[in-house]
């Protein structure tokens, strides 16, 4: 069943790409749909029903090499189920929307036939995704990556004749290599060190190399710690994270559904997969976590920042994905991977609602991006608007505090916030200003484009017009999702401690620590132990980290693999320690909610001026986040200009004068003699055919009688 | 002999029979002309080649390890034999396949042609399963002759007349050569089997002059046969002339039966002399592939251009020999079969893009070829790429495990230049590349041949693409492909067989 | 090794010798001969009359055809002298052994039939 899963995209996607001539067009997408929905549908039977051991399903040996042997098999575990759900349903719906979305496009003229490529390039891309979230080892993963990279490349670019979307397209690849780089580097170190890419031997190892140094660069490092920042970079380039979230807004330029499939809901959590899958070993590297929350926290408040004042509506909302991956990151980073999963499960769902209804208006307003140019649609298009407020009810956390009450991100973003006040101040409050900020932009895109007046042209806004119902209906599933996903399934994921280690897969937590022996038992006690967890709670991440990283040489035990999913040590309370924080915790981001509610509202119903006002009283500050906070024009200074310098030199000096005289002197010179020589030997004529044979008869001879015998 | 030997050793060659059989069929059914002759010609061929593929599977042993000696030991069916020859079947079969438009272009159908590529792969065969070294031999001259005259089959064409007649008479100087060689041997050990040269060297003192010349003239003779430097000169005359079908089937199938020979002397019986011509072959390896490749850069004619391409190869493939291990002749075994995908697949759109002999095959052929067929593009592209050794497709890994056996054998500074030699060998084929997808078509090849086709100077007609073309093409490619995607699974085919051939 | 060169040593000598004695006569006629020629005594001489064709006459090709054809058939009949001399011992396999080798055969001929190879015209 995983198989069919795994493969059904790849096959809609050869039959789509390579059949569509045979087929016809239109058959081709009804056809990648229809697999997709079957992979959807199956994934759930999956997820439902999955057996709580890890299970590995081999599909055939792949690469082979000395030690290097690399099976392609698919691993099922609760992690692997979850994210086929949020793929494959998230894509069946994006493919199912973009029947509607792609049936008219201005980029192409009437007869060229783009339909059935888009389509083969969506279930690629899932299916890359796909073998990406299912692989068992890190060479596969790395396959699916790039994969995903490529069809990523594939889809932003699918305007080929726009050349902002090429320049997008290439951004997004290159910025993406720099991640890769480190994740590669990773994996090589990983096969360095363990000997194996398998992650069931390498999670085995995981003990071993936190004890482990390892030189790096100029200095020596704690193995762990190393590899997995190196993995973590990866991580950061494919989930937009600080320094390489360059290309995420730029990639904007590709259509809708590809936004929503690809840069809201699955390949940019690709990062925070991996984290979340090489969970044993991040357990053993407190300094790369610290790394990971503290880049997660800024990402999570810098991109909110930026998002204030962004007027292209699928730019707010790419800069909210940014953000919200942030978020995830922080979960991940202070070791409550249920959490990070569970955000993702649901800032799947949301943040891909929120994507197909931009993508609602814009096809309602003929291509026009800009929310200056919007306003009063919510007559217009009631449908779209409805789902759109759903997505922002989810995104900004509605709810009721201290009850079961609410959207799906109401549980899944405030627990993370309480999980980060466990590890790190400078966390909290970031991820609550983030929350701040999130709730006024996303209201803002609200107001700005469903209510006030018509801004913009006329003629296009007395045409708009409700999508039709192959686009409203993945609206309205994925808006259940957005209501629903995270009371169904905050107890599994986070809300319950027990229930949460049943559905990862762990063994219990006391178990586990007697198996280390009487020394951590009596410090940390599973459940019990919640009485000495309000008090530690207040300890802030460093102190949290020393602890761990004593608690290393008690670690050195048997290299098995843990089981289950995900992996938590002994004495990571942080999930138990996020249960008991204070009230005032667990209010503060529906307060920050509010806030920011209030300030849009503000705003931009009752004193539209305002804005502007503030923007120019604050000029500089408005530029500083209008302008992203400079980033691209600072990497255009640091990176860009001194790589086309260097460029530029090699060029000039390296390559016209050195590798042209010099190369060129052989390539031009030697070689042309020697082949010009050879082509003098090859004369047509027989007896010199037959000559150079006695030649290398006698050379041979002359050869062996001299060297030969003599070894 | 008795009876039930006679008849076991039948029964072991009953492969190599039911070829002869077939042969001797088609050269019946040729005398009887009829227009759709060369339909049940070819179908005849296929046929044969499939019941003998089906026999060979049939006897193949199914413990590997189990070798079947029959002929008084002059015979062997083993695992490596059976390798090799379905591998044979397989290039025979395609170049059949993709005979049939090149001869009807030509006006040169004739059932000869199909006889005698029937009794060259019975030869090829017989060279595979040889256990002995004047059998070898006879296979050896059985398929030669057949391809004697196979190169020389447009006898109209001047150039084809030349490439047979030089072949003819260079490849009679290096059988007689290999026979001076062979007859030295028995002088010195008195034997021919393999089986007992192997014990007869084991002691056997390397300085003695005689065992040195033995050594060589048998080595020359086979290394003649697969065209290496200094024994290459005939390869790019002989491509060049022969009919396009023939030349893809010189450089797969009589290379890889070579091959087949090659390794099993020298890796199985001579083993016990490799100080001797361990050295010697390395320098003609790096030789072979410094040559090919770097000649191949200034060809203008594709068939020429490929010539010096298969050189390159084999000088790729003899590192495989000096890593002198197992995993070197298991990467030899999958080398050989991804070579054949790949370089039949490129015969094949060669042959597509064949005009007539007069106007040759000038590189331009290619250009602008994705302008007008962009199928046939990607697939000529996927087939070069394989060529240079670019992943993922088969040829990359084909190299791959050549390095690996290499490194592992301890030639580090041998891999260095195999690595830099193919950066090279990369060049020519990327050049074609660049014709296929940036030059413009050209109009008409530089001859004096009239602007036939207006103003718009696509000279190039649409290519009909006949089924069994498309069936050559469809192999071809698949294989290549699949080849870089699942190496391991044919690698473990090819080392299953290796095992058995360093068995004996 | 040795041995085997000692074997071959007679076959040295006459080599040499051979060599020696040819050398000799070349070398005489070049020094002691009388050399002076004339048309008459250049031209070629055809048993007293003149010559009415080029001596280097051409020979039908076909005559080679004819001749290798007959090698085949020649070999046949080496083979077959002998079967047919131990017929009696070399029972049914021997037999059948022969039958195939002349069936092959007769495919070959059949082949240079039909092809015309036999026709001189």
């Amino acid at each position: 069943m995983e198989t069919i899963i795994l493969f059904a995209p790849l096959v809609g996607a050869i039959l789509a790409g390579f059949g569509w001539k045979v087929i016809g067009e239109k058959p081709a997408q009804y056809l990648t749909v229809g697999l997709l929905f079957l992979a959807a549908l199956l994934s759930w039977i999956v997820f439902i029903w999955l057996e709580p051991e890890t299970r590995t399903i081999t599909l055939f040996r792949w690469i082979e090499s000395g030690s290097l042997s690399i099976d392609w098999a698919i691993r099922m575990d609760r992690l692997t189920a979850t994210m086929l759900v949020v793929v494959t349903t998230v894509s069946s719906l994006v493919h199912l929307y973009s029947i509607g979305y792609m049936a008219h496009d201005e980029n192409f003229s009437d007869n060229e036939p783009y339909r059935a490529r888009f389509f083969a390039y969506l279930s690629f891309f899932t299916f890359t995704m796909l073998m990406l979230v299912t692989s068992d080892n890190l060479v596969q993963m790395f396959f699916g990556w790039e994969g995903v990279g490529v069809a990523s490349y594939l889809l932003i670019g699918f305007y080929f004749k726009k050349p902002s979307a090429n320049a997008a397209a290439m951004k997004a690849f290159i910025v993406n290599r720099v991640g890769d780089f480190g994740f590669a580097l990773g994996i090589f170190g990983l096969f360095y060190m363990v000997d194996s890419i398998r992650l069931e031997d390498v999670f085995a190892a995981a003990p071993k190399l936190a004890e482990t140094q390892i030189s790096f660069l100029w200095a020596e490092w704690n193995a762990a710690n190393l590899l997995m920042m190196l993995l973590f970079i990866g991580a950061m380039g494919k989930s937009a994270q600080l320094f390489l979230h360059t290309w995420l807004p730029d990639a904007m330029e590709g259509p809708t559904p590809v936004s929503a499939l690809i840069h809201a809901a699955t390949m940019v959590t690709a990062g925070v997969f991996l984290v979340a899958r090489m969970s044993p070993l991040m357990e053993y590297a407190p300094y790369a976590k610290d790394f990971i929350v503290i880049v997660g926290a800024t990402t999570a408040l810098f991109a909110a920042s930026v998002g204030l004042v962004q007027n292209d509506i699928k730019r707010v909302i790419a800069y909210s994905t940014c953000s919200q991956l942030g978020y995830m990151f922080v979960a991940a980073g202070a070791g409550v991977y249920g959490a990070a999963m569970f955000h993702l499960l649901t800032h799947a769902f949301f943040k891909a609602l929120l994507f197909l209804g931009a993508g609602s208006v814009i096809h309602a307003m003929h291509h026009e991006q800009d929310m200056r140019n919007y306003g009063g649609l919510r007559k217009k298009i009631p449908l779209t608007f409805a789902a759109m407020v759903i997505g922002t009810l989810a995104i900004t956390g509605v709810g009721i505090p201290f009850t079961y009450i609410g959207f799906a991100g109401f549980f899944s973003k405030d627990a993370i916030i309480e999980s980060a006040y466990v590890v790190s101040d400078y966390a909290f409050w970031m991820l609550v200003i983030a929350a701040l900020f999130t709730s006024f932009y996303s209201w803002r895109l609200i107001f700005m484009t469903f209510f006030g007046e018509a801004r913009g042209d006329k003629h296009t806004h007395d045409h708009a017009h409700e999508s039709p119902m192959s686009m409203l209906v993945p609206l309205g599933v994925l808006s259940l999702g957005a209501i629903f996903s995270g009371f169904i399934f905050y107890s599994s994921f986070f809300g319950d401690v027990e229930k949460s280690r049943e559905f990862f897969g762990m063994p219990e937590h006391i178990a586990a620590v007697e198996g280390e022996g009487g020394e951590t038992a009596g410090s940390s006690h599973g459940g019990e132990a919640e009485a000495e967890v309000a008090d530690t709670s207040e300890h802030n991440a460093e102190e949290t980290v020393v602890a761990m990283s004593e608690h290393n040489v008690a670690m050195a035990g048997g290299a098995v693999a843990p089981q289950g999913a995900i992996y938590m040590r002994a004495d990571n309370m942080v999930l138990e320690e996020a249960h008991e924080v204070a009230d005032w915790v667990k209010l503060s981001p529906f307060i920050a909610m509010l806030l920011g509610l209030g300030t849009a509202y503000m705003f931009y119903m009752r004193r539209p001026d305002w804005p502007r006002r503030l923007a120019e009283a604050q000029k500089p500050l408005y530029l500083f986040l209008l302008n992203k906070w400079y980033f691209d024009e600072i990497f255009d200074v640091i990176f860009v200009r001194p790589a086309m310098a260097l460029g530029r030199f090699l060029w000039k000096q390296g390559d016209e004068k050195t590798i042209d005289g010099g190369l060129n002197g052989l390539a031009m010179g030697v070689v042309p003699y020697l082949t010009r020589m050879a082509g003098r030997a090859q004369s047509g004529y027989l007896f010199h055919y037959a000559f150079a044979m006695v030649l290398g008869i006698a050379i041979l001879i002359t050869w062996m009688s001299i060297g030969g015998g003599v070894e | 002999m008795d009876t039930d030997l006679i008849a076991a050793s039948v029964r072991a060659s009953s492969p190599e029979i039911i070829v002869i059989i077939g042969a001797c069929a088609a050269l019946m059914l040729s005398l009887w002309p009829h227009q759709d002759q060369q339909k049940y010609l070819t179908w005849l061929s296929l046929i044969t080649i499939l019941l003998a593929s089906a026999q060979t599977l049939q006897l193949s042993p199914r413990p590997v390890n189990i070798v079947e000696t029959t002929y008084s030991g002059m015979f062997v069916v083993d695992a490596f034999a059976t390798y090799f020859k379905m591998l044979l079947y397989l290039g025979t079969a395609l170049t059949i396949l993709m005979s049939g438009k090149f001869l009807q272009t030509e006006e040169a159908v004739k059932g000869e042609y199909y006889v005698l590529l029937l009794f060259a792969l019975a030869g090829t065969m017989i060279m595979v399963s040889g256990a002995d070294l004047l059998i070898i031999y006879i296979g050896l001259e059985l398929q030669a002759l057949s391809i004697y005259v196979l190169t020389g089959f447009l006898k109209t064409r001047g150039r084809s007349v030349e490439a047979a007649l030089k072949y003819v008479i260079l490849g009679a100087f290096s059988s007689g050569i290999l026979l001076y060689g062979l007859s030295l041997i028995y002088g010195l050990t008195g034997s021919t089997q393999l089986g007992v040269l192997n014990s007869a060297l084991a002691t056997a003192d390397l300085s003695e002059p005689m065992l040195i010349l033995a050594t060589v003239f048998l080595l020359v003779g086979l290394l003649f046969k697969i065209g290496a430097v200094p024994f290459h000169m005939w390869v790019p005359d002989i491509y060049e002339g022969a009919p396009t079908p023939i030349t893809a089937y010189l450089s797969v199938a009589s290379k890889t039966a070579a091959f087949a020979v090659l390794l099993r002397v020298f890796m199985g019986s001579l083993i016990g002399l490799e100080p001797l011509w361990s050295s010697g072959l390395a320098a003609i390896a790096v030789a072979t592939m410094a040559l090919g490749s770097l000649v191949a850069l200034v060809q203008d004619n594709i068939k020429r251009l490929l010539a010096y391409s298969s050189i390159s190869h084999v000088g790729f493939l003899l590192l495989g020999i000096i890593a002198g291990t197992t995993s070197g002749m298991s990467a030899i075994l999958l080398y050989l079969l991804i070579y054949t995908f790949m370089t039949l697949g490129l015969f094949a759109i060669v042959i597509l893009l064949h005009r007539d002999v007069r106007a040759g095959e000038p590189l331009t052929l290619f250009s602008g070829l994705a302008q007008s067929h962009a199928g046939l593009a990607f697939m000529a592209m996927i087939f070069l790429f394989s060529l240079a050794g670019i992943p993922p497709t088969g040829g990359f890994f084909a190299k791959f495990y050549v390095l690996v056996a290499l490194i592992d054998a301890g030639h580090v500074t041998l891999a260095v230049i195999a690595v830099l030699l193919s950066a090279v060998a990369a060049w020519f084929y990327l050049r074609l590349i660049m014709l296929i997808y940036i030059q413009p078509a050209e109009p008409t090849t530089g001859s004096t041949a009239a602007p036939a086709t207006g103003p718009t100077g696509h000279a190039r007609a649409a290519i009909l693409l006949s089924a069994p073309m498309r069936l050559v093409l469809l192999f071809s490619f698949s294989g290549t492909v699949l080849s870089g995607i699942f190496p391991a699974w044919f690698l473990a085919m090819a080392r299953q067989a290796s095992l058995s051939g360093l068995g004996n | 090794m040795e041995d085997l060169l000692r074997e071959y040593l007679p076959i040295v000598i006459f080599l040499g010798l051979a060599i020696a004695i040819g050398l000799v006569f070349i070398f005489a006629a070049l020094i002691i001969a009388v050399r002076n020629p004339d048309p008459e005594k250049v031209s070629a001489y055809e048993c007293g009359f003149n010559a009415f064709d080029d001596s280097r006459m051409k020979f039908d090709v076909r005559f080679y055809l004819v001749s290798i054809l007959f090698i085949i058939f020649d070999l046949e009949i080496a083979f077959l002298f002998p079967w047919a001399v131990a017929f009696k011992d070399v029972g049914l396999l021997g037999f059948w052994s022969m039958i195939v080798f002349l069936g092959v055969l007769t495919v070959g001929f059949a082949y240079e039939w039909k092809k015309g190879a036999l026709e001189w015209e």
